[in-house]
């Protein structure tokens, strides 16, 4: 894949941050509004698809660092199964941390906790794991079409012992 | 807090823990992988264990994610079972406890054969996520959360068996599982639809209660039935055993043929307490009968002709099903007949669940011999081998027990399973029971042939240097050899503590239904 012209790499520019930006934002109201925790991670990871298109696979596979997309899938995914486990003494996946509807109208409740409790902090869980696994996709589709080129034959060493 | 209270979601919760935490345990080295790989199956084992045991001494056990009633309550006081729940009665947490059995002698022996591939963080996530699958699928009583759990087993699989992806085969097999896992998965989706849009409920035991045999009925129980026998095996659409068994690696082979029972499983649960009280008088069970019939003649034959070690048991894996099968179309055939039932049903059924268990204990411990070949000599061709009694004793006695279970010999339990199965299908009509001897007689004939070829005969040079598989492998095979050795010498034991419940609770379809509603 090669870079496209300038124009489009100086819109990718200006854009791509944009699209993160949006992205968190449809995460971090999944709860309340359309959207949620898997879309908001899609459009995360189009940042990467914007590069990707605009710049070329050679310069973007110098920039990204797998390793930080692997960490971000583990780390949701850890996220998400923590906060099912935290709500153990009365069930899994029990949102403990919800606000009911009389101590919301009280008005005691509004702050830092989202008056959904677990279920949007589970959305940000999955959207931090699915825009770290739909980037990898995303990476390894375009090794995958090039596979001859990165990958040499014969690094399986466990079939001849 | 009362923990025994939890162990429902802690038994599937654990594993989707162990499966989320490898990528972090992954960063501190091997050694910590693998003891997560080990602890996080031992521990499903053991909690699995004791969910069976209190489902024993107190019966059916109800489980809510997420809330503290199963009903939401209106305020006329009309309760609507809404939630997602798991209902565990004899039947599941039997079926649990064999996944959990298979998957722990699969990670144990995985653990060095496995060595030396890339990518083993991978293949441990995706080891617990289908075990995951494997559990939920027999635990939940939820129809939309059945379906969650059989996407996750089924996407799992497809990892699992094209992991050895510089083998064009294996990835070849994969995509052949993962189309018909897709078909059945979406004619499974269509179905709960129509049961949502008729009935407005997901689940199952409300489903139960409310459900008559109208037309549209008919055509869910056929959906049902067409994509559950998919998945289980049954001889049309098996030709996705054979492949897959032979090219995943040989630890998720084992717990591959558990999920399939699993799938088997979900096929009775249907029938028998889904639609167990409309479907009588109905051709259910002799689709059952037949499809049994054909996958027992056809699966044993094809298995004869074959060179190939894994090839040839997964065509093994096809006759076999059809016994089940067999023995449950004539459990189904018995269901309204409370005389009928106490004469040959419910043996039929006693006999079809047990060899489900100890189908999958041997035929888990021929794919793990048959590994543990492979690992000493690096071909599955049969007519290469020879003679490897004498550098592999562990692995011969192993293969030898597991070949004798299959091949129904006194007295190993493949013979107490297939025994109750022949005296029952035999009040039917006695042609049932001729084709399963004669599939038990050729069962016989190709184990004989594998065992004659690969162990005995003289010893051929180029396996002068073989050694016996290394003591993981030994010890992940020794799992199945003792349940099997255990079913052997306490038959009566295990019928009536394991198997006679579990085969209660699958003909108790008021039992599955008051537990719910009306508790």
């Amino acid at each position: 894949m090669n870079p496209l012209s300038v124009v489009v790499r100086k819109g990718c520019d200006i854009f791509a941050w944009f699209m993160v930006v949006f992205g968190a934002n449809v995460i971090i109201h999944g709860d309340l509004t359309p959207g949620g925790g898997f879309q908001g991670g899609a459009i995360v990871a189009t940042f990467l698809t914007f590069l990707l298109v605009a710049y070329g696979g050679n310069r973007l596979l110098s920039w990204v660092n797998e390793r930080f997309y692997t960490s971000l899938v583990g780390f949701g995914l850890l996220l998400f199964i923590g906060l099912a486990f935290m709500g153990f003494p009365t069930s899994f996946f029990y949102n403990f941390v919800s606000v009911t509807h009389e101590a919301a109208m009280a008005g005691g409740a509004h702050g830092i906790i989202p008056p959904s409790g677990t279920i949007a902090l589970m959305d940000i869980a999955v959207g931090i794991e699915v825009a770290g696994g739909l980037s990898l996709i995303v990476i390894y589709m375009f090794k995958g079409i090039r596979l001859y080129e990165t990958s040499p034959v014969g690094t399986e060493c466990g079939h001849d012992r | 807090m009362n923990w025994s209270q939890h162990l429902p979601a802690l038994v599937v919760a654990f594993p989707l823990l162990g499966a989320f935490a490898t990528p972090l345990f992954s960063l501190g080295g091997k050694f910590l992988r693998n003891l997560l790989f080990v602890a996080v199956s031992l521990v499903t084992l053991i909690i699995a264990f004791l969910l069976w045991r209190n489902v024993l001494l107190h019966g059916t056990i109800l489980y809510v994610m997420g809330g503290e009633s199963i009903s939401l309550t209106l305020p006329s006081g009309f309760a609507f079972p809404v939630r997602i729940m798991f209902e565990i009665d004899a039947l599941s947490a039997f079926m649990g406890l064999t996944v959990a059995i298979a998957s722990f002698a699969g990670a144990l022996f995985s653990l060095q054969y496995m060595n030396g591939f890339s990518g083993l963080h991978r293949f441990v996530s995706l080891y617990f996520l289908l075990t995951v699958g494997a559990l939920g699928m027999s635990l939940t009583g939820d129809m939309f959360n059945f379906f969650v759990f059989i996407e996750i087993a089924s996407v799992a699989s497809f990892g699992l068996i094209a992991f050895w992806r510089d083998k064009p085969e294996a990835i070849e097999a994969s995509f052949k599982y993962m189309l018909l896992s897709q078909i059945s998965a979406m004619l499974i989706l269509i179905a709960v639809g129509s049961i949502y849009g008729k009935y407005n409920f997901l689940n199952m035991a409300a489903i139960a209660d409310a459900i008559q045999m109208t037309t549209v009925d008919k055509l869910i129980l056929a959906l049902l039935v067409s994509a559950l026998a998919m998945k289980c095996g049954a001889f049309p659409m098996s030709m996705w055993m054979p492949d897959s068994y032979a090219e995943s690696p040989s630890g998720v082979t084992c717990l591959l043929v558990t999920v399939s029972q699993v799938s088997l499983y979900g096929l009775i649960r249907v029938c028998f307490t889904l639609f167990g009280t409309v479907a009588q008088n109905s051709f259910i069970p002799w689709i059952f009968i037949v499809l049994g019939m054909m996958s027992m003649f056809f699966g044993v034959t094809m298995a004869v002709i074959q060179h190939e070690i894994k090839r040839l048991i997964g065509y093994h894996s096809i006759s076999q099903v059809g016994y089940m099968l067999l023995a449950f179309g004539v459990g189904l055939s018995a269901l309204h007949d409370p005389r009928a039932l106490a004469d040959y049903g419910f043996t039929a059924l006693k006999g079809g669940l047990f060899h489900m268990v100890n189908y999958s204990m041997y035929k888990g411990l021929l794919f793990l011999a048959a590994g543990a070949l492979y690992y000493a000599t690096g071909t599955r061709d049969l007519d290469r081998m020879g003679g490897l009694a004498r550098r592999m004793p562990y692995t011969t006695v192993l293969f030898l027990i597991a070949a004798a279970a299959i091949s129904g010999i006194p007295p190993f339990n493949g013979f107490v399973s297939k025994l109750l199965i022949y005296e029952s299908v035999f009040t039917v009509h006695p042609v049932l029971s001729a084709v399963a001897l004669v599939t038990s007689v050729l069962t016989l004939a190709s184990f004989v042939k594998i065992f004659q070829t690969a162990f005995l005969g003289p010893e051929k040079n180029q396996w002068k240097s073989v050694r016996e598989a290394p003591a993981g492998m030994v010890l992940g095979m020794m799992v199945f050899g003792f349940v099997i050795v255990g079913f052997t010498l306490f038959p009566s034991w295990t019928i009536s503590n394991l198997i006679e419940p579990a085969a209660k609770a699958l003909v108790d379809q008021a039992g599955y239904i008051g537990a719910v509603l009306h508790p």
